[in-house]
């Protein structure tokens, strides 16, 4: 049934529907939804919470209750997934599967408590230290942050990785009408036979990242991006009005929307202008996105962002050249409208040579 | 007569660690006490960073390698998991009273029920021989070079003395390896930790004055005569808190 939910509340009930019973976190704007409905309902269904004495113990006790087996989890703002990284490069290393969720606000620094983008370089290029990823949500609603956050933790079972959802302060704190997928019963979880869950004296199990010979170590390494490479299939993206498009607008998350609104308006002036919405950040829809610079009405591919530019570095890697591709982004903690990126549909349209963004004599 | 044999718990991997050095003597009393209080089998192990980050070779039990500092988060986090496994933490100084002073404190103050092996040898011994949190006023390391000045470097820390006065600890003690009676009563304090564990009444930690032969430029011998006539000086053995 349908109810209204908070972002972040509905990720905390999805989390909880999904079998997470432990969940480890420390207070920060604009995510304090999350870890106070954990406090309340953990003790509800029979599981942890623990507010932690930094993000970086939190991180670590995730790791910990990851690595012996159970469903966990930890969500912070963008200082806070600062401090978290050198746990998340041991967790993506020690192939312990847990949930990371990322309300990003703007920085750089302490930054600001409005939302922002600007944490995408982290969360789709490492982000702590040595070579792996993880595989990032962007839902751009309360429905979709719930169903994502409930695949999250099956997705991070199957690959043995760390997943995150990348969200952003409007994400969390709006109200939608939203329905969490059906409560999943804990015996129904997949076994764990690698977990360091106590062995009762059979065949050790141990949970580390350490590789003192460098073959080794190399070779754990390939192992983890075989695993990326397999994790490609789970790509996801949205495709919205863009068969006939001379312009293809890119964004992700909260910002999706507005460029949707922007998309809808512009079509009502006769530009023929859709929308490309990465759901998956990494991996990245490439193919999506280069498909579409490909077509012949396709004139150029915008990229809109709360940041000064991140994700349109893999616009760009993904158009290759093939067409023009500019930027529009808004940071420091301020949110883009429709109306600012219809001009920038419409002057972008006109100088790359859209014929429908062309200015009509009147 | 009692039959001298290799705990059960222990593998047969060589220790790796510098002769003379106490490391693989603490692992030893460990499965024991394990062994003793019945819970080898089902124990999990926290290993540090530091020189027994390889703990876990040692060990016939599951265990997890925490980074540095974080053993004791990363024993919380199992411990949510895991209510009922035997759980021991195992770090050095550097690991546990510096870099991972907030997670020690806090796990402390919790009563988390874990127990802590501290490892207190007064120098950073894998990095090569750095002042340590607990390293002593005038003590000789590559980085106090001309021993440690407590106008410059600070003052060195006393975990136990410190832990003693948060309200989570059930068992707070200092024991030392330095003969045959002190390694005995390590040995006996940390199953009385163990079955405190057993018993759900907290947080326990065991500091142990430890050797690093290579860092302090000893003998073997000489290192343990230093914790002797040196160390158990400004390190206090005891139980600090018991309930
Ligand atoms: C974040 C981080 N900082 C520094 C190091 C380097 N490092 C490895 S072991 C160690 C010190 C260990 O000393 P101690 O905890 O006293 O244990 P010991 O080696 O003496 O047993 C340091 C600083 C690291 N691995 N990670
Ligand atoms: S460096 Fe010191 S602490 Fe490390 S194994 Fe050698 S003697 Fe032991």
């Amino acid at each position: 049934m349908k109810k209204l939910w908070k972002g972040n509340e509905a990720v905390a009930e999805a989390a909880i529907a999904a079998g997470c019973r432990c969940f480890f976190g420390y207070p920060i704007t604009p995510q304090n939804e999350i870890p106070e409905y954990m406090s309340r309902r953990m003790g509800e269904v029979g599981g942890s919470f623990v507010q932690a004495e930094s993000e970086v113990a939190a991180i670590n006790m995730v790791y910990g209750a990851g690595g012996a087996g159970a469903r966990a989890m930890t969500s912070s703002s963008s200082p806070g997934i600062s401090l978290k990284q050198e746990g998340i490069s041991y967790i993506a290393g020690a192939q312990v599967p847990c949930v990371i969720v990322n309300m990003m606000r703007a920085g750089p620094g302490l930054g600001g408590i409005q939302p922002s983008q600007s944490d995408y370089f982290q969360a789709t290029k490492g982000g702590g230290h040595g070579d792996y990823h993880m595989l990032v949500y962007a839902p751009s609603g309360v429905q979709e942050a719930a169903d994502l956050t409930y695949k999250a933790f099956d997705k991070a079972d199957k690959y043995r990785s760390p997943v995150m959802i990348l969200g952003d302060g409007m994400l969390g704190q709006m109200c939608e009408a939203a329905e969490i997928p059906p409560a999943r019963q804990l015996k129904d979880l997949p076994e764990k036979p690698w977990a360091a869950s106590g062995n009762g004296g059979k065949a050790q199990r141990i949970i580390n990242s350490i590789y003192m010979s460098p073959d080794t170590l190399e070779a754990h390494n390939r192992e983890l991006f075989d695993i990326y490479a397999e994790m490609e299939k789970e790509t996801a993206w949205e495709e919205y009005k863009t068969s006939d498009a001379e312009i293809i607008v890119v964004a992700y998350g909260t910002v999706a929307r507005i460029a949707k609104a922007a998309v809808n308006s512009s079509r009502e002036n006769g530009i023929k202008v859709g929308l490309i919405r990465p759901i998956t950040l990494y991996p990245f829809p490439s193919k999506a996105i280069a498909d579409a610079a490909q077509k012949r009405s396709v004139k150029c591919v915008l990229t809109v962002e709360l940041s000064m530019g991140q994700m349109v570095e893999d616009v760009r890697l993904a158009v290759n050249g093939r067409k023009p591709t500019p930027f529009f982004g808004r940071t420091g903690g301020n949110v883009t409208t429709p109306q600012e990126i219809s001009a920038q549909i419409k002057a972008n349209g006109e100088k790359y040579g859209a014929k429908s963004a062309a200015a009509k004599e009147k | 007569m009692a039959e001298y044999k290799k705990p059960e718990m222990l593998t047969d991997t060589p220790f790796h660690y510098c002769p003379g050095c106490t490391h693989g003597i603490v692992h030893r009393l460990i499965a024991e006490a394990a062994e003793e209080v019945g819970a080898s089998k089902d124990a999990i192990g926290i290993a540090p960073v530091g020189c027994a980050v390889f703990a876990y070779n040692y060990f016939k039990c599951d265990m997890l390698q925490a980074a540095h500092g974080r053993a004791p988060a990363v024993a919380t986090g199992v411990r949510r998991a895991r209510p009922d496994n035997l759980i021991f933490v195992y770090q050095g100084d550097g690991d546990l009273a510096s870099i991972g002073m907030a997670e020690t404190v806090h796990a402390a103050t919790r009563g988390e029920n874990i127990t802590v092996i501290f490892i207190n040898n007064g120098i950073y011994g894998m990095t090569g021989g750095q002042m340590a949190p607990t390293t002593m006023a005038g003590q000789k390391t590559t980085t106090s070079q001309s021993g440690r000045d407590v106008k410059t470097h600070g003052n060195p820390i006393k975990i136990c003395e410190l832990l003693a006065t948060l309200d989570g600890p059930c068992y707070i003690a200092r024991t030392s390896m330095h003969d045959v009676k002190h390694i005995r009563e390590t040995k006996a304090a940390i199953v009385k930790a163990f079955k405190k564990q057993q018993e759900k009444k907290g947080f326990s930690l065991i500091e142990i004055l430890s050797t690093c032969p290579t860092n302090f430029h000893l003998s073997p011998k000489a290192s343990l005569d230093y914790i002797r006539d040196t160390a158990v000086n400004f390190y206090p053995l005891g139980v600090f808190k018991e309930i």
